[in-house]
Order: C-alpha cells, then structure tokens, then sequence
C-alpha cells in the first residue's frame, strides 16, 4: 500500500504499518502525542524553542546596535526606548540580551555538537570492542570525570586564554565522560543480542556494526541526557562568563554582562538581574524538556 | 469468619476510558479452603486483594457488598482496615525475592508482625520468629532468622513468608499465586504445609492459582475466572462434570499419563465467554 | 542511578576492592598529568611571569634552568610528581607564598560552608522527598517539584547577588559580604580556619554570632542546588521503593503508615542515597567557587578565582589538583558507602 498523501492520524496509528518509515513515523507520532500531555514538557519546549528563534533572530528583533553606546544614559531605567533599561555604557540591554542569547546558547550548542558524538563513539567502540581498549578508553574517561567540570573548565582557560573559544573547549573536555559512560553502558546490553549475532554472521565489519546497529539504539538515551545536560552546561558557560573566563567584554554574553554590572546591583538592580533571569530561563526550559522527553523516551530511568 | 463479596468491580483509568478488570464477580467464604482458578489478567489477584483493600492507587473499586466478618470493607476506614490487614486476614504473594523487604532479615519481618498486633517486647517477639520459622518446618530456624532474604531459596523464603502471615494468628489467609515461582518438587511441599497449618488453626483459605489441578486437589470448593467473571463455581470433587465450556477446555487441555491422548487439545476461546 | 553491583564472596570481593583501589590510583595520576599538560600549555612564558619583561637573557636563562624548563616534557613531569609527593605545588607568584600555605589557609573556609550547605540540603531534602513521594500528584508534591526544579535551573551567582540585595540592602536582616564584620577581623584566633568553629573554641560569643549570621547567607544559596537534587533523587527513589510487592506485603501485615514508609520504603533507598550525597557534597566545591566569588568568602574558589585573574599558574593548578583529589576521595567514599552497607553486597 502506497502511502496517503496526507499523513493522516490514522495511518500513523495503525497496528500494523506496511514500511519501515511507517513504523518510524508512527512511533514518533506516539512519542509526540504523549509528550504533549505533560504540560511542563510542552512548556519547556515552547521556551527553547522561543529562545532559540529569538536569539536567532536577533539582528532582526533588537531595536539598537549592541555595541552602540550612550554614556549619556548609564543604567537607564525601564522605558519606552529601552525596554529593559541601558548598561553601564549606555547600550540597550534588550538588544545586549538578544544577542547575548546568541553567545551562550550558541556556546551551549557548539559544546553539544563536539561532545555528544564524541562521547557516543569512545562508548560504543569501548563497549563493543571490550578488552584492553576498553579499560584504556575507560580510563581515560573516569579521569576526566574525576574533574568537578567548573574547576577543570577554568584551569584549561586559564591556560588558553580567557575567551569564547578556550571556554567551549575546556567545557567540552570535562563534558564528554558521561556520555561515554552511558553509551558504553547500552552497548554493553545490546551486543549481546542476538540480532547482533546475526549481523556478525553476515559477515559485517564492526565498524559497520557499531555504526549502523549499535549506535542508533543509543541514540535516544543520549538524546535525553543531552537535552538535560544542556540546562547545566547553560549554568557553566554563564559561571565561567561571570568569573570573567568565558566571553570577554565587550562581547555580550549573559554571564559576562552579570559580572561587568554586578557592583550596580544596589542602584540599576535590573541590570545584573535580567540577564540572570533570562539564564534561569534557558536553564530551566531545558530541564523541562529534558524530563518530557525522559518520561517519553527512556521512562524506567530516574 | 464469613467473606461475603457481591457484584465487584474493579476498573482502572486509560487513555480510552476506564477498562474493567472485575467485571461482578461474586462468592462467600466461610472456614474452608476456596480455590480462584483462571489465567493470567483474568482478575483472580484482584479479587481477593480488594477484600483487604490492598489495591493500587488507581484502582476504582465498587461493589455492591464486600464484607469480612460483618464489617463493610467498601466503606471502612484506613485504621479499620489496619485491624483487620495481618491480625484477621494475611497474604501471602508469589516470590518471596520481592515480597520479602531486602534490607531486613527474615527474623526482623516475621518479629515485625508479630510485635505489631501482639505487643510484648523486643526479644518475645524474636523468639516467637524462631519458633515460628521451626513451625513452617525450617531445620535451622536460628540461623535462618537472621539471614537476608536475597540469601534465602525460593521454598525457604516462602516458607518465611508463611511465618511472617501466621505470626498474627489471623483467621483467613490469601495465598496468591504461591507456588507459581517455586520448582515443581517445592510446590507440593509448601502447599501441603499450607493446608496443615490452616487446617490446625481453623483458617479460612483462599487459594490463587492458574494450575486448575493443583486446586482442585488442595481446595474444597473453586471458582474459575475468565475476562473478570466467574464462570464455574463447583465442588473440588465435581470439577469434572463442569458445565462452562472454559472450565471443560481447561481440563480438556490437561495431558494425562493415565489416558493417554494421540493429539493434545488446544483452548479455543469464543468470545461470547466475554459475556456483554 | 547505578544498579546494585554484584554480591561475591570475601576472596572476590578483595579482589574487587584492590581493583577499585588501582583505579583510583591511575585516576589520580592521570589527574596530575592534565594538570601538569595543563600548566605546559600556557601560552604565556611563565618565566616571564616571574622575571618579567626586561630581564637581562642570562637571568631568564637561569630561571629558566632552575624550573627544569629546558627539559624535555617527561623530565619535567617527573619532576613535577616528585614535588608533588613531597608536597610542594610550588609558589604562589601573587602571594609568594608557598600554594601549600595558600591551600592550607583558605580550605578551611570552603569547607565550613560546605559542609553547613551539605547538611541544610539533607535536614530540608531528605525529608521533603520523602514525604512528596509518600503524597504523589498532591499539591505538597507539585509545589516541591517545581521548587526542586527551579532549583536546579537557578544559577548561583544570581541566586547570591539577588539575595544580598533583598536580604542585606533592602531589608536589612542579613549582614552583608565576608566572612566577619570588619569590626571583628582578626579577633578570633585562628584555630581549625573555621570562623564559626574558632569563635566557639574562642568562647568570644559575639563573634560567633556574628559570624554565624554571615554563613547563613552563602550557606543558603550554595545549599539550593544540591537540596533540589537531593529532594528529586529521593522522591524518584522513593517512588520506585513504593512501588514494590514488599510494600504491598507490609500493607498487608496491618502495619502503620509511617511505619511502611520510613523502616521499609526509606530503609530500602538509604544506600543509593548516601552515594547521591556524597555526589552532591562533591559537586558543592563547584558551587562553592562562584559562592565565594559573590559573598567575598574568603575559601578556596575565591583563591582560586583571584589566581586565575592574576594568571597565577601554580596556584591555579594546585588549587586545581586538590579540588580533584577531594572530588576523587568523595567519589571513592560514595562508593565504599554502597559496598559496604548494602547487605545485597555483603
């Protein structure tokens, strides 16, 4: 049966699709629809989402330039031209928020991108391969898990140099081990099954193995634990921003603008505190997130 | 000790509604042995655990009459219920490896029980755990009393479990499923014990099982149960001449070294036995 | 959370334990050597740090000799463990105090106000897990959800800058940065580095006061985090305990509520959550260093903190290396913990 133009509800609901994308599709409807009824999740997931396209959107949205100065208005309060008040040079905090929206959560992804897929491989090749290589590779990552991440973070861009980049990587190497861990945790189960087996007996590579086989079943756990990661890793690149190791001023990132305004907090209070709230909020979304797509993906965890 | 239970029903909530999982079962108890015979989800566990209201949050219960020893159960209230769980009724589950607190020994549950509705001190109650683990024909019941559960075997653990349902001297004691995780060898074993100790103590019995044989042998009456009714209820010794075509299949199905068939019989299910 | 490990015999069980042992060890060296690699990778020439720009080249070249930094790399790194044995991390180049001394001097602080935090978070967590699993989908429980949430969202810093505006400048109840009034500095005398602790020792009774009132603010704040972890994991563990057949067996022994849900459900989670706690004690070291930062609490993270600003690489790194060495100690402590009370274990 060919597939309906439309993908109507029914046909992805079916007991018994008639394809593997059927299958797919149908089961992502499922996740979705149950996802959909916890409201947290969903509000979690409106949140990121509103993030994300607003900080993408940011040259479009903010009404200033973000390096565009006015020492005429220091610490402006809340009004008409400038919602959210003016910094301590006088630029809009609105638009510094915007667009510092982009430096961090643009940092959070970048460390997501280089640690996720990184962690999944060094897994799944220390679960599969087992042996030496997996003590060694484990090793490996039970130092840097031995690392309290904000410490390590610090001495390595203390090292570098303070700055966006330093700060991605040193967060990326103290954030990869537990993704390791649990993807060497779930190929350890899976390769004993027999499905594995059977491809063996096919006469498939282990590379092919471990990428086609083993590392998708991986993948949804590890896409939990990467939403839920992403709420503390928001915290991290904001700590190290405020301890003035991660964007440097005049950069706008939401740690740095918390750390260079700080001192004004008894005057112009909603200079330090917005930024603040607006990091809770990132933070908090995805940990939202997070949870829906555990209790959708993974329900026997926690 | 009477168990009157009329018309009950059990539901739980679902996506699509509430679905019944007792759908108006009825029986009364007195002081003898009744065997609840059915598959697996044919509310069998259910059924006996709403007559100590030891279901789960979500279950919605209603009857017209559930009633122990007079007192109405629909309409108790949790410390009623609480003299009745344990010090008039017990139940025993299926694997002592989960129905045994892990991080306790064997001795600290069965003193547990019996501290809780006899009183007395610390140490009466650990010798009567001693004495009661001998009772459930434990050989050392010293050492076993302060063994761990996960180091028990499934016969000695449920024998613990036993001890721990008898140490409040109840009337009625529900066995769920007792044997269902024990070897065959230790099935009759701890069933016999079973119906020595309630016979000596005048208890009621209610006796849980999908082995039809089993029951029929150790109970005096049975009820089967199909999809949340009852379909037969008949004397152990008539079970043979039973009238419902699910209790006939059931037997039906049973091989047998004393006739022996050319081809098994397979259960074939109609669903008019679904009822409405 | 990690699954019970296996039961063993005394043998294998030994055995188990030299393994854990091993590793740890390798887990330490391999800790020192990222942060010796860590150290070689300053882009700055630390000779330069101390000599400074204009020295003369047969200066720089002695210097240069005296730091074995014309070694090769693993010459250098046996050099830096043998140091490290006999407990030199080398001098501070702001303080020009030896980093041991530094150490020594600071770590006291940070731990009084994490062991305050720590001990905050399970008085207030433990409990409120337990009872917003014993009340699952109650009001009590959503409202501690979503506290224990927000909690684990909230960045420290902010938490700490908003608290000292609300609680110290507008309204005045609560004192404000450091560990004392400056009316009190140097007082007390130094004892075990815990202000609070000290001033007892001391019986200077107004000092402890006052001390005592400038730790309930930090403590608070750095308690957040870990009391919203703590309470989560206990409520999830708690709700898995609740869930099991010796419930429903102890329900039906007749015995008490309270009963089931402290000696039977709580007895069963106790040990997977003295791991959770040690874990969260760990993760306070983290907390502490943006803490201290906000509160001027003179700790370890403040050291550290001011080292990294002054691009002070020995003291950043030792402060590095012992902070990974405790956060090493708490993990393997988590873990004795579970082997040992555990009687699945045993």
């Amino acid at each position: 049966m060919t597939p309906p133009m439309s993908l109507t509800r029914e046909w992805l609901l079916t007991d018994a699709p008639e394809s593997r994308r059927q299958a797919g599709l149908g089961r992502l409807y499922r996740g979705w629809l149950q996802f959909r009824r916890n409201y947290l999740a969903m509000a979690g997931l409106v949140a990121a989402v509103f993030l994300i396209i607003v900080s993408l959107l940011a040259p479009v949205l903010s009404p200033y330039d973000p390096s565009a100065q006015d020492l005429t208005n220091r610490f402006g309060p809340v009004s008409a031209a400038h919602w959210f008040g003016t910094d301590e040079v006088g630029r809009d905090l609105l638009t510094r928020l915007l667009y510092g929206g982009r430096v961090t959560l643009g940092m959070v992804v970048a460390i997501m991108v280089l640690v996720a897929p990184v962690g999944l491989l060094v897994g799944t090749v220390a679960g599969y391969a087992g042996g030496v290589a997996d003590r060694i590779l484990m090793r490996i990552t039970d130092v840097f898990l031995a690392f309290p991440r904000l410490i390590l973070a610090l001495a390595f861009v203390a090292a570098l140099r303070p700055g966006i980049t330093s700060a991605i990587i040193a967060i990326a190497l103290t954030a990869w081990p537990p993704y390791a861990r649990l993807a060497r945790a779930e190929t350890l189960t899976i390769r004993n099954a027999d499905f594995i087996a059977a491809v063996r007996l096919t006469g498939a590579s282990a590379t092919r193995i471990v990428m086609r086989h083993i590392a998708p079943l991986c993948v949804s756990s590890l896409i939990v634990r990467v939403t839920l990661d992403m709420s503390g890793i928001i915290l991290t690149a904001a700590g190290l921003g405020f301890l003035g190791m991660g964007a440097q001023p005049p950069m706008p990132e939401w740690g740095t603008m918390i750390a260079t305004t700080r001192g004004q907090i008894l005057d112009a209070w909603w200079v330090p505190t917005i930024p603040g709230v607006a990091i809770f909020v990132a933070s908090l979304a995805f940990n939202l997130l997070g949870d829906g797509l555990r209790d959708v993906l993974d329900p026997k965890q926690g | 000790m009477q168990v009157v239970v009329r018309n009950l029903r059990i539901a739980f909530p679902s996506p699509q509604g509430p679905t019944e999982a007792v759908r108006g079962v009825s029986f009364a108890l007195g002081q003898e042995k009744l065997g609840i015979v059915g598959e697996s989800g044919s509310g069998k566990s259910l059924t006996a655990r709403s007559i100590l209201r030891l279901l789960p949050r979500q279950a919605q219960v209603s009857a017209e009459t559930i009633e122990f020893d007079g007192i109405d159960v629909l309409k108790a209230n949790e410390t009623r219920m609480r003299a009745i769980r344990g010090k008039r009724a017990g139940l025993i589950m299926q694997d002592p490896k989960f129905s045994l607190n892990p991080v306790m020994t064997a001795g600290q549950q069965i003193a547990e029980a019996w501290h809780a509705h006899r009183g007395g001190s610390r140490k009466e109650a650990k010798d009567a755990a001693v004495e009661l683990l001998a009772q459930v024909q434990i050989r050392d019941p010293k050492r076993v009393a302060d063994m761990y559960p996960h180091e028990l075997s499934g016969g000695m653990g449920q024998r613990a479990m036993i001890a721990m349902m008898l140490a409040p001297d109840p009337e009625l004691l529900i066995a769920d499923e007792p044997t269902s995780a024990l070897d065959a060898t230790v099935q009759a074993e701890i069933l016999r014990l079973i119906e020595d100790l309630v016979s000596r103590r005048g208890m009621g019995l209610i006796l849980i099982s999908h082995d039809l044989p089993l029951v029929s042998h150790f109970c005096d009456r049975v009820l089967v149960m199909y999809a949340g009714r009852v379909v037969e209820e008949a004397r152990a010794g008539e079970l043979a001449r039973a009238k419902h075509p699910y209790t006939r299949g059931l037997l039906d199905c049973l091989p047998s070294l004393v006739q022996p068939k050319p081809r098994l019989a397979v259960m074939r299910r109609d669903p008019a036995w679904l009822g409405t | 959370m990690s699954a019970v490990t296996d039961a063993g015999r005394s043998p294998a069980r030994f055995r188990a334990s030299l393994t854990g042992l091993s590793s740890v060890a390798i887990t330490l060296f391999g800790l020192v050597l990222v942060t010796f690699l860590i150290g070689r990778a300053m882009p700055i020439d630390p000779i330069l740090a101390i000599v400074g720009d204009h020295a003369p080249p047969d200066v720089v070249a002695k210097v240069r000799a005296d730091l074995a930094l014309d070694q090769p790399l693993f010459v250098q790194f046996w050099i830096y463990v043998v140091h490290l044995v006999h407990g030199d991390l080398g001098r501070s180049v702001m303080t020009q105090n030896l980093v041991t001394a530094d150490i020594a001097h600071f770590f006291p602080a940070t731990l009084e106000l994490a062991t305050t935090a720590i001990i905050i978070a399970i008085v207030i967590g433990v409990p409120l897990g337990v009872i917003a699993a014993a009340r699952q989908g109650s009001r009590f429980d959503h409202v501690v959800r979503v506290v224990s949430l927000a909690g684990q969202s909230v960045p420290i810093f902010v938490l700490g800058l908003l608290c000292l505006l609300v609680f110290y400048v507008k309204l005045g109840v609560a004192p404000g940065t450091g560990q004392q009034d400056v009316l009190y500095e140097g007082m007390v005398p130094d004892v075990t580095g815990m202000r609070v602790l000290d001033a007892a020792l001391d019986a200077d009774w107004d000092a402890f006061w006052d001390a005592l009132a400038h730790l309930v603010q930090p403590a608070l704040v750095l308690a957040y985090f870990s009391l919203s972890i703590i309470t989560r994991m206990t409520r999830a563990f708690m709700l898995e305990a609740l869930a099991g057949e010796y419930i429903v067996a102890a329900r039906a022994k007749g015995l008490s509520p309270a009963r089931i849900l402290w000696r039977h459900a709580f007895g069963n989670i106790m040990v997977p959550l003295i791991t959770v706690i040690a874990l969260a004690y760990a993760g306070l070291l983290e907390g502490a260093v943006l803490t201290e930062t906000v509160f001027s609490w003179p700790g370890l993270g403040l050291y550290l903190t001011g080292s990294l600003l002054n691009a002070d690489m020995n003291a950043v790194l030792g402060a590095t290396l012992v902070v990974g060495m405790v956060y090493v100690g708490l993990n393997l402590l988590a873990d004795l913990a579970y082997r040992l009370l555990d009687p699945r274990v045993r």
